[in-house]
């Protein structure tokens, strides 16, 4: 039964895709993540959460969960941003998902290296 | 004799061994010091941060410290009341002598900051090696901390911005100032006044650990006389200023 099941969701799920349904994301260098992407999915903002109170107030640098290297790994080949279209890694999913992102109106959404010489 | 000598041999090696041991730890704990704490290391009491300003070496029209604050932090460099302003150069004239002094004030990272004391939501707070900083996650704007500075430091950010440093986050509707550099004195790295005004040979500013009795800072303020700004308040700031 439980066989049967999966081969269907695997024959649905690309259907999804196709129909426009899932987001089309731009995924960046992309490459291996710091935990698995479906548990990331999940649990993205209760580890920059977590991550932004042990750096703020006690000065904890290097940290795994760093919103920096997400955007370093993440951000468009196209604009070096993470923001800008719904294929944008950060802005896609949001907008897919239908939550407001705050980090970046105080944080930079660019690549570290094109962020410090931008300005 | 040729026993004796291996005996010999044995025990200075050994001895060379030991002696090189105890001379590693001191100079590890020196490397560790001047290239900040290690990653996953938490900021410690031990530590705290300050500066000696010698007002004598601070030179009358230079504002290489201010621009170089402004461009590490991503600041305009406007000075309208609305534009934030981390660091201000001041002139003070003694009218009766006619004596001139140049100076830079910016957050004096009070030892009881009267900013911490006010906020309403723990966002201004001071960090364990005596930096003052405002957690911008927790800032609601409510201005209080400017009310309650002495030393006019803090600014708040009226408009939008964009393209902020990736190390300086910074956000409309929060309260913010002089961080002592926090990104880069946690690297190790002194802040970017100091390095401006060191460049420009000036050697105004000297930045360091006051707990460290052995530290530069430490030394210079046992020999030479400073002061803090308006030290009556009991705040002591860890801005130390010389020849004011």
């Amino acid at each position: 039964m439980k066989t049967i099941l999966f081969i269907l969701l695997l024959a649905i799920t690309p259907m999804w895709a196709e129909a426009g349904i899932m987001p089309k994301l731009d995924i960046g260098k992309g490459g291996k993540c710091v935990a698995e992407p479906q548990w990331m999915r999940k649990n993205h903002m209760h580890v920059l959460l977590h991550q932004r109170d042990e750096t703020v107030h006690k000065g904890i640098r290097g940290g795994k969960y760093s919103l920096a290297d997400c955007v370093d790994c993440h951000a468009s080949s196209k604009n070096n941003s993470v923001l800008g279209s719904n294929e944008n890694f950060c802005q896609g999913c949001h907008a897919y998902a239908g939550v407001k992102i705050d980090c970046f109106e105080c944080h930079s959404n660019k690549r570290r290296e094109i962020a410090e010489v931008g300005k | 004799m040729s026993e004796v000598n291996l005996d010999r041999r044995q025990f200075l090696g050994k001895t060379s061994v030991g002696l090189a041991g105890l001379a590693i730890a001191p100079g590890m704990m020196l490397y560790d010091f001047a290239h900040g704490r290690a990653a996953g290391e938490e900021a410690s009491g031990k530590v705290r941060w300050g500066m000696l300003i010698d007002t004598n070496q601070c030179q009358e029209g230079c504002n290489d410290c201010v621009t170089a604050c402004n461009k590490e932090n991503g600041l305009s460099g406007g000075t309208s009341p609305t534009d934030a302003q981390w660091m201000r150069k001041v002139e003070l004239k003694d009218m009766r002598s006619g004596r001139t002094t140049s100076l830079p004030v910016m957050c004096q990272h009070c030892a009881e900051p009267p900013c911490v004391d006010v906020c309403p939501t723990a966002a201004s707070f001071k960090r364990a090696d005596g930096i003052v900083l405002v957690d911008k996650h927790l800032c609601i704007g409510c201005r209080y901390c400017m009310m309650a500075c002495p030393y006019k430091a803090r600014s708040f950010v009226h408009e939008p911005l964009h393209d902020q440093k990736p190390d300086v986050p910074r956000g409309k509707g929060t309260v913010e100032s002089c961080t002592l550099c926090v990104h880069r004195v946690d690297k190790g790295q002194q802040p970017a006044c100091v390095e401006a005004c060191t460049k420009a040979d000036h050697k105004a500013i000297l930045f360091g650990n006051l707990n460290d009795p052995e530290s530069d800072i430490s030394k210079r303020i046992r020999s030479v006389a400073s002061t803090q700004l308006r030290a009556d308040m009991g705040l002591d700031p860890g801005i130390h200023y010389q020849g004011i």
